[in-house]
């Protein structure tokens, strides 16, 4: 591991007045806005932000190769010594192909779906075709959510397709008419549906009403207490102005805000 | 003075890359090797991958790899010795000069490319003609097989061209067709060649990761027909590694060290069969 991150490191050595921030990919996207509009507003300040998982981003944060960690899970056991801020929550939305004909699951059917118990649509009202259920990978932090949130350990059956990023889930239920998957919320477009469970759809007011129960926090990370321009950009992500951003992308911010800002 | 110094010089940057290749052994070994052991052997060589709870199993990634390798062994031999045999003895001078460096230009394309046709193409005319998920045994194998194509055509080319042309005028004398000398003179003589491009072929295939974790959808489950998704071992490492921490991470470099001794086995028949020519 260690190696792994010099090696990510070394092609981006610490600027003078640069913040590094890495992990979770589901993060990334959104950490990424916030920081062009970070950037925009304080010139001659570099953030790079970087995927490779939210495990990678807690660990990178202990050997302090990164200034700040993300993660889009709880931490766990020994992890639990790095203070967290959590900057938003997302909602872990379960998505079909535009012209699947089923709108709402139960959160059984879709556990059903994902242990390989029921694996044809006509079992929960759709057409009499074979569901294709795509997963992520072991150890990712979406992943991780959807267990905790939905399979509550159950395991997911090796039957799954397996890919390695929301993009990736996305982009095969976009083009399988069959297909199940699970993304984060905020990122679901046009070219797949997310469906309601129970009943409740994943739209931003049931997020923010709490309305809609599968959701996860953003953590950012840090070894000590934040300090000069790592405390500045996180002030600003919990400003009024980030969590607008945050939210603007579908993600229930952390902090209350007024929207007439 | 200065011929001693560059003979030197190339000596060293000569010893780096056989450095490398021993510290690149070194690493993966050192880092797998206590997991296979600390696990055993019986949970090594079980289907059942859950590796942050304890289970190691790698049998359907080492079967998915060698099932992949073979549908693309399947189709990239079949169509590289057509392709070969057409340019080296039923073509003219200048149909050779076109062919070929055009085949040869498809080792050139990177194989993320190849992935993505694979994604566009490919899995939607698999998924509506044949059924199943389209991402698929079947889809892999025809990828690899084409991106192994100019690795065969070239080696297997070349020993045919090396077979002695008083061969081939020695077999039309005896009143043989040009078909009949192909078939029963010239493939025999070139037979080391050709089995040598085959097996470099076959690392390729086995060793390729990108194309595969786009188009084979890297299902744990050992595929029971070719339209099941699949997932080799080159596949388990690039998905998971970047999450991979402890014995999780351990279990890759287990999956690589596995990779690492099949390719070398590879390797030492393919120097075998080219040595004999």
């Amino acid at each position: 591991m260690l190696l792994t991150f010099t090696m990510l490191t070394c092609t981006q050595k610490k600027a003078g007045s640069g913040i590094i921030i890495a992990g979770s990919t589901s993060v990334q996207p959104f950490i990424e806005q916030v920081a062009d509009n970070y950037m925009r507003e304080h010139p001659g300040i570099a953030i790079i932000v970087q995927g490779g998982g939210s495990t990678a981003g807690i660990q990178a944060t202990f050997n302090r190769i990164c200034n700040i960690g993300t993660s889009s899970r709880h931490l766990i056991g020994d992890e639990k010594r790095l203070k967290q801020i959590l900057i938003a929550m997302d909602g872990v939305a379960v998505i079909v192909h535009p012209s699947n004909p089923v709108d709402n699951l139960t959160v059984e059917q879709i556990r059903g779906i994902f242990t390989g118990k029921i694996r044809n649509w006509k079992d929960v009202g759709g057409k009499d075709e074979i569901i294709i259920p795509v997963t992520r990978e072991e150890g990712s932090g979406t992943r991780g959510s959807f267990e905790e949130l939905i399979m509550e350990g159950e395991e997911i059956s090796d039957r799954c397709l397996v890919q390695d990023s929301n993009g990736s889930v996305r982009e095969i239920i976009a083009t399988t008419p069959n297909g199940i998957g699970y993304i984060s919320a905020g990122l679901v477009d046009e070219r797949e549906k997310a469906i309601a469970i129970d009943g409740i759809k994943p739209t931003p007011e049931n997020l923010i009403s709490h309305h809609y129960k599968f959701c996860r926090p953003f953590l950012l990370l840090l070894l000590e207490e934040p300090k000069g321009e790592v405390k500045k950009f996180i002030d600003y992500v919990l400003s009024p102005k980030g969590q607008k951003i945050l939210a603007g992308n579908g993600l229930i911010p952390a902090v209350p805000f007024n929207n007439e800002r | 003075m200065k011929d001693k110094i560059a003979e030197k010089f190339l000596m060293v940057v000569a010893f780096s890359a056989i450095l490398t290749l021993a510290l690149i052994s070194f690493f993966i070994f050192q880092q797998g090797l206590p997991l296979i052991f600390k696990a055993g052997l019986h949970n090594i060589f079980s289907t059942h991958w859950a590796p942050t709870r304890g289970h190691f199993g790698i049998l359907s990634m080492i079967v998915g790899s060698i099932m992949v390798t073979a549908g693309a062994l399947i189709i990239g031999v079949s169509f590289g010795l057509a392709c070969t045999i057409f340019l080296s003895e039923f073509s003219s001078g200048t149909i050779q000069k076109t062919l070929k460096p055009i085949i040869e230009l498809l080792a050139g394309i990177p194989s993320v490319v190849y992935g993505f046709m694979g994604i566009v193409i490919l899995v939607p005319f698999v998924r509506t003609h044949f059924g199943g998920p389209g991402f698929s045994v079947l889809t892999a194998s025809i990828i690899l097989g084409i991106m192994i194509l100019p690795t065969i055509v070239s080696i297997s080319y070349d020993s045919l061209r090396a077979v002695p042309k008083t061969y081939r005028e020695g077999s039309f004398a005896l009143g043989a067709t040009k078909w009949q000398t192909v078939v029963m003179l010239l493939i025999p003589a070139a037979r080391s060649g050709i089995i040598a491009g085959i097996i470099l072929g076959m690392g390729r295939a086995i060793g390729e990761t990108m194309a595969v974790i786009m188009i084979a959808g890297n299902a744990l489950k050992i595929p029971h027909s070719i339209l099941d998704s699949v997932r080799t071992l080159t596949s388990t490492i690039a998905l998971e590694l970047g999450y991979a921490t402890g014995d999780h991470r351990a279990a890759l470099f287990a999956c690589g060290s596995f990779l690492f001794i099949i390719i070398v086995i590879l390797n030492i028949i393919a120097i075998r069969f080219k040595g004999k020519e």
